[in-house]
C-alpha cells in the first residue's frame, strides 16, 4: 500500500485499529486529543468500542475491566493524565492485564505546558505507580516507527500479560509524515486468554481478575512471578539502534524525537570531520544495556541528550559502570533542541580533551 | 428412618469459601440475595461481578461467577469497561459507602449519567468497616467513629450524604431503590428490589442501583441485635426506604 500523509496522533489511532483494538477509553488532554477524536469516529465504523470517560482515573479502570474481560484495549493521554492513570496501571500490572497506553508527553511538573517533552522518562521507566512492576516501554522516533510499534505492542502486551507504554512526545503526536500501514510487523505466539472474565462461564471454572494477596507469602510469590517477566524483557527483548558507531570518537545517547534531531547533528559534525555516533534506545524499559556492550574502543565520551533536565542519564550511568565520561545536554519546558546546539556541545566536549 | 427433604440450601451463586465478615454483619444476607437473584434469572454463567475495596474486597471468592477486583471506588468504571465490550453479560458492582459515596462518587455518578447497563449493589453501614471504623460521608450526625471521636458534627463535616436521593436526580439512571435487611419482611422486599434491578439490566434498560441499609456491630460498638435496632431507629429515619427513581414505570405511564 502507498504511504499516507497523516498526523502522528491520528496515525497511532489507525495503527491501533489495524492491530485489532476492541476498545478505546480515554479523556481529553493536549497534545494527544486527535487520537481519541480519530477513535471516536472510526472505532464505531469497525463495530468496536469508543468511550470518553469522566476522568483519566475512570479511563484506566475501564481499560482494566475490558482487558480483564479479554478484549484488546488501548488508552492514550499526556503526562499529567498518565500520572492520574498510575493507580490503574499498577493494578493492571498486579492483576496481569494487557493493554496499550500511549503517552504523548508534554512539559511538567504539575500542569507544566503543552509543548513536547521527555519529562516522563522516570514516570514511564520506574513503573510509575505503587509496587514492584514495570511497563514494556517503546519510544519511537518517527511516525512510521510509532505505527509499526503500536501494531506489535498489542501482541507484546498479550504475551507478557502486562501493559505496554508507547512513549512519544508532543512533536510526534502533532507532526505529519508519510506512513505505510501495511508493513509487516512481528507476530507473537499468543496463548488463548483462558484467564479472562469474559461473561461466558459455560464449561469452565470461574475466573478472577485480582491484584490482592493478603498473605505475605502469596504476595511475595506473586511479585517474584512478575519479576520473571521483567527479567525476560531485559534478557530477550531489549531494542535499540546503533548509528554511525563504527569509528565514532564520541557517542550520543538519545531516544524519540531527540534522537531524530541528533541524527542531523551527527551529519553536521561529519561535515566538519568529527566522528559522532549514537545509541538510540527503542525500549526505554527495558533499558538497552546490551547496546553499551557494543561500544567500540574509539569512543571516548558519551553525551546524553534529552528533552528534560536529565533523567535517562541515570540509566546510562548504571550501564556505563564508570567506564566512560558521561556528559549531558538537555532542553526542557517544551523546547526542542536544535541540531546546532548539540553540535556545539559535542565540539565543546571534544575540544576540552 | 424418616425421609428427609431439602427445604433450604445455599444458593449455587455462592461458592463454598468461608465469608470473611464479622458476626452480625448484614453482608452475608446481601450476598445471598445477589446470588439467588442471579440464579433465579438464569444469568449466573454470564455474570461478571466486581469487588470493591472495603469489607467486601474479598468477595471475588464468595460468588461463584466470574469476578474482578477493582481499585478503591473504581468499580463502576471497571463495570463500564467490561459491559461495553461484553454487552450481553450481566455486570454488577458490590460497593460499600466509603468506596462509593466517598472516593468513588465520580465513577458512580458518571456510570449512572451514561446510563451504563449495570447494577450497583450499594451497602451503606454509615462507617468505614475494613479500615477500623472511620467516619464516612454517610456517618450520621452525632455518630462516634475513630475519626469523629466526639460524634460527627455538621459544622465540621456537613450533613450525611443521601446517595439514592442524589443518584435519582441523574437523568441517565433507570432504577434507584433503598432497602433494608433488618428483618425477614424487609429481606424479602430487598430481594424483590434487587431482582427487579437485575431484570432491568437483563432487558438492557439501563443503570440500576440498590442501596442496602446495613449494620456494622463491631465498629459501631454494639451487639448485633442492638446494631439492628440502631439502624432501624437512626438510619432508616434519615435514609428512608423506597423507590427513588423508576424509569421503567415512568415509561409505562
Amino acid at each position: 500500500m502507498a504511504k499516507v500523509l497523516m498526523k502522528g496522533n491520528e496515525a497511532m489511532a489507525l495503527a491501533a485499529i489495524k492491530a485489532g483494538a476492541d476498545a478505546f477509553y480515554g479523556y481529553p488532554i493536549t497534545p494527544q486529543n486527535e487520537l481519541p477524536e480519530y477513535m471516536s469516529k472510526h472505532m464505531k465504523e469497525h463495530g468496536r468500542v469508543f468511550l470518553q470517560s469522566e476522568s483519566e482515573v475512570a479511563a484506566i479502570n475501564m481499560i482494566y475491566g475490558a482487558a480483564g474481560a479479554g478484549a484488546r484495549v488501548i488508552t492514550s493521554s499526556s503526562s499529567p493524565g498518565i500520572a492520574l492513570k498510575q493507580e490503574g496501571i499498577s493494578y493492571m500490572a498486579g492483576a496481569e492485564l494487557p493493554a496499550v497506553i500511549v503517552n504523548v508527553m508534554r512539559g511538567g511538573p504539575g500542569l507544566g505546558g503543552i509543548q513536547p517533552s521527555q519529562g516522563d522518562y522516570k514516570q514511564i521507566t520506574r513503573g510509575g505507580g505503587n509496587g514492584d512492576y514495570y511497563l514494556y516501554s517503546l519510544a519511537p522516533e518517527s511516525l512510521q516507527e510509532a505505527v509499526d510499534l503500536i501494531k506489535e505492542s498489542f501482541d507484546i502486551a498479550d504475551y507478557f500479560r502486562n501493559p505496554v507504554m508507547i512513549a512519544v512526545d508532543g512533536l510526534i503526536g502533532q507532526m505529519m509524515e508519510p506512513v505505510d500501514f501495511e508493513l509487516e510487523t512481528p507476530k507473537w505466539d499468543l496463548p488463548k486468554k483462558t484467564w479472562a472474565t469474559d461473561g461466558n462461564q459455560k464449561g469452565r471454572d470461574k475466573n478472577i481478575i485480582n491484584s490482592l494477596y493478603l498473605d505475605p507469602n502469596d504476595l511475595e510469590k506473586h511479585d517474584l512471578k512478575l519479576k520473571k517477566k521483567y527479567d525476560e524483557m531485559k534478557r530477550d527483548h531489549q531494542r535499540y539502534e546503533l548509528i554511525n558507531m563504527d569509528k565514532a570518537d564520541i557517542a550520543i545517547v538519545a531516544f524519540g524525537s531527540t534522537a531524530r534531531v541528533c541524527r542531523t547533528s551527527i551529519q553536521l559534525l561529519e561535515e566538519e570531520g568529527i566522528n559522532c555516533g549514537m545509541i538510540r534506545p527503542i525500549t526505554i524499559y527495558p533499558f538497552p544495556s546490551k547496546a553499551f556492550d557494543e561500544i567500540p574502543k574509539s569512543v571516548k565520551d558519551l553525551l546524553v541528550v534529552e528533552m528534560n533536565t536529565g533523567q535517562m542519564i541515570d540509566d546510562v550511568k548504571i550501564v556505563n559502570e564508570g567506564k566512560l565520561p558521561i556528559h549531558f545536554y538537555g532542553r526542557s519546558g517544551g523546547i526542542v533542541p536544535e541540531a546546532e546546539e548539540i553540535v556545539e556541545k559535542v565540539k565543546e566536549i571534544m575540544g576540552g580533551e | 428412618m424418616a425421609k428427609t427433604k431439602t427445604i433450604y440450601e445455599k444458593s449455587n451463586g455462592l461458592s463454598d469459601a468461608h465469608l470473611s465478615y464479622c458476626p452480625g454483619c448484614t453482608h452475608g444476607i446481601i450476598h445471598k440475595l445477589v446470588a439467588e437473584c442471579l440464579v433465579e434469572l438464569d444469568v449466573l454463567d454470564r455474570t461478571i461481578g466486581i469487588s470493591s475495596v472495603g469489607c467486601s474486597a474479598l468477595n471475588y471468592d464468595f460468588f461463584s461467577c466470574d469476578m474482578q477486583q477493582a481499585a478503591h471506588g473504581r468499580a463502576p468504571a471497571v463495570a463500564t469497561g467490561i459491559k461495553r465490550v461484553k454487552p450481553d453479560s450481566i455486570v454488577f458492582t458490590y460497593q460499600g459507602d466509603g468506596d462509593l459515596a466517598s472516593i468513588g462518587i465520580a465513577e458512580a455518578i458518571h456510570a449512572a449519567h451514561r446510563g451504563e447497563n449495570v447494577t450497583i449493589v450499594f451497602v451503606n453501614n454509615a462507617i468505614y468497616g475494613m479500615t477500623g471504623g472511620q467516619m464516612a460521608p454517610t456517618t450520621l450526625i452525632g455518630q462516634k467513629t475513630t475519626t469523629s471521636p466526639d460524634g460527627r458534627e455538621e459544622a465540621h463535616s456537613g450533613l450525611p450524604l443521601k446517595i439514592s436521593e442524589m443518584m435519582a436526580t441523574i437523568p441517565g439512571a433507570t432504577y434507584i431503590e433503598r432497602v433494608s435487611v433488618h428483618n425477614p419482611k424487609h429481606v424479602i422486599k430487598a430481594k424483590k428490589a434487587l431482582k427487579k434491578a437485575f431484570e432491568i439490566q437483563k432487558n438492557k434498560q439501563g443503570f440500576t442501583l440498590i442501596e442496602f441499609i446495613s449494620t456494622c456491630p463491631v465498629n459501631w460498638g454494639m451487639k448485633p441485635k442492638d446494631a439492628v435496632d440502631w439502624a432501624v431507629d437512626n438510619m432508616i429515619p434519615y435514609y428512608p426506604l423506597g423507590v427513588f427513581k423508576d424509569k421503567t414505570n415512568e415509561e409505562a405511564n
